[in-house]
């Protein structure tokens, strides 16, 4: 399934969209290159979710957890993580006991140590101005959270 | 009174001690780049976050360093940061606090990087500060100790984490910020039209995300680009970064009347920004001149100096330290108690 945004502001309404409707627990990876949006998409979702306030980069601090009325929400940035297993230094085991939002960038680079993800969003530049979001099913109850339908191929690329 | 200091909030694990009469006495810093003989050799970088391992061995390295054993108070910081990284140093400075019978009080992170220019000896209040590093772009009013007023901050990615993701892009190491300032220093900053996020509209806040498309946009139309491209294209985006922080700068310093500007964290050693909020200090609309005041180098990154001078100049000032105190990721610095 494929969307396509013409603006940032396309890509964090569908981020939004996501974060309104979806229901934890809930563990999304969201992939793709410096520079392709993933920022705008995970804000929007964090948004949805009913996250107040600003949502920061977690590039630093790899993780930056936040408490909703709807439960709370891990955002996790694994791009500054050079080995799976430094998950461990950092107390995931903790996290892992409670039914959380998970949104996880650079979940490459956490394989081994993350939980199983329901969605997998992957971010693209088309052309300038111009992104395409790839989404891939990976569990069948993440197929009621997502936002408008998808665009047609002839939008694609 | 002598304070020890610990720091292991994020990456670096620093411990100091710092005498309320005598200042610093002697500190001592594990970085990632820093490869130390008592570790032999090299660490992996799996353990780069492994403060655990370091803590022990950085004290002892410290009491041979100044010859003192035992502390009279312990100062550690106690948010914000990653937790588990937190925890440790701070179950640390329990540990050691019961040993020894001493005290042990929580320290803001960030009120730290604020006060590292006074281990110069001044006191630069009151002021507008700017911290701006990997992890962090914020302004910050500072009155006096304790007395902070947040101005504006980043509504998304650090500054400093801004250039090293744009270094990446460029195909250079990771942290790449200082080695992007190098590429800068021989392209030109007008080769390229890069935005400069937030600056049209009022307000203290930043914003840097927006930036690294923009950055992969212009990258992506050269490609493969030339050295003078790729030298043009750093400039470009350094001048971007810069000018931002330097504008924000000048209005903070306008809408505070602050005559005083205050610069810590790593990216406050760039060269370009250095020159720039030089102009600002020194330009002509200024009615009075406005004085910049930045730690050494070597306190502009995470250091447990700056955390034992915090300590040792809130217990200076007659804080007596609660026997517990909680450990933050987040923790506002507007809620500070100073006594």
């Amino acid at each position: 399934m494929g969307w396509s945004f013409p603006d940032p502001e396309a890509c964090h309404a569908w981020g939004k969209g996501l974060g309104e409707t979806l229901t934890i627990p809930a563990v999304i990876f969201l992939e793709g290159d410096l520079g392709v949006g993933k920022t705008t998409l995970a804000q929007g979702v964090l948004r949805g979710f009913g996250v107040p306030g600003r949502v920061k980069s977690p590039t630093y601090t790899l993780i930056e957890s936040y408490a909703t009325a709807h439960g709370p929400a891990l955002h996790l940035d694994l791009y500054r993580l050079s080995d799976g297993e430094e998950l461990e230094f950092l107390g995931i085991r903790d996290y892992l006991d409670e039914a959380a939002l998970w949104l996880i960038e650079w979940p490459e680079r956490g394989v081994g140590f993350l939980p199983e993800p329901d969605l997998r969003l992957r971010l693209s530049i088309a052309s300038p101005g111009h992104h395409r979001l790839e989404v891939l099913l990976a569990t069948a109850r993440a197929a009621s959270w997502l936002p408008f339908p998808p665009a047609g191929e002839e939008h694609d690329g | 009174m002598r304070v020890l200091g610990i720091e292991s909030s994020c990456d670096e694990t620093g411990l100091a001690l710092y005498d309320t009469q005598g200042g610093l006495l002697g500190e001592v810093l594990f970085s990632q780049i820093d490869i130390h003989a008592p570790y032999g050799g090299v660490v992996p970088e799996l353990a780069s976050r492994d403060h655990v391992r370091r803590l022990p061995l950085l004290l002892r390295e410290l009491q041979q360093q100044t010859g003192v054993e035992r502390p009279d108070a312990i100062a550690v910081t106690a948010g914000p940061g990653l937790m588990g990284a937190l925890l440790v140093g701070v179950s640390f400075a329990r540990a050691l606090g019961f040993a020894w019978g001493v005290p042990v009080l929580p320290v803001h992170h960030l009120e730290g990087h604020l006060l590292a220019p006074l281990l110069e000896g001044e006191a630069p209040f009151p002021a507008v500060a700017l911290l701006v590093s990997g992890g962090h772009t914020l302004l910050m009013e500072v009155r006096g100790l304790g007395d902070y007023t947040l101005l504006g901050e980043t509504l998304d990615d650090a500054a400093g984490e801004a250039f090293d993701k744009a270094a990446k892009m460029m195909g250079l190491a990771y942290p790449g910020g200082p080695i992007l300032a190098q590429w800068a220093e021989r392209g030109d900053p007008t080769a390229f039209a890069l935005p400069r996020p937030l600056l049209d509209r009022p307000g203290l806040d930043f914003s840097f995300s927006g930036l690294k498309t923009a950055f992969r946009y212009a990258l992506d139309k050269v490609r493969p680009a030339s050295d003078q491209q790729l030298a043009d294209l750093a400039a470009s985006f350094q001048a971007a970064v810069v000018e931002t922080l330097a504008e924000k700068c000048r209005r903070a310093l306008g809408q505070t009347g602050h005559r005083r500007l205050i610069v810590a964290g790593g990216v406050g050693a760039n060269k370009a920004l250095r020159s720039r909020l030089a102009d600002l200090a020194s330009g002509a609309r200024n009615r009075e001149p406005i004085a910049l005041h930045y730690p050494r180098l070597s306190h502009c990154t995470d250091n447990g100096a700056m955390i034992a001078l915090v300590g040792g100049l809130r217990l200076a000032g007659g804080l007596v330290p609660a026997p517990d105190f909680p450990v933050r990721a987040r923790w506002p610095m507007e809620s500070l108690e100073t006594r």
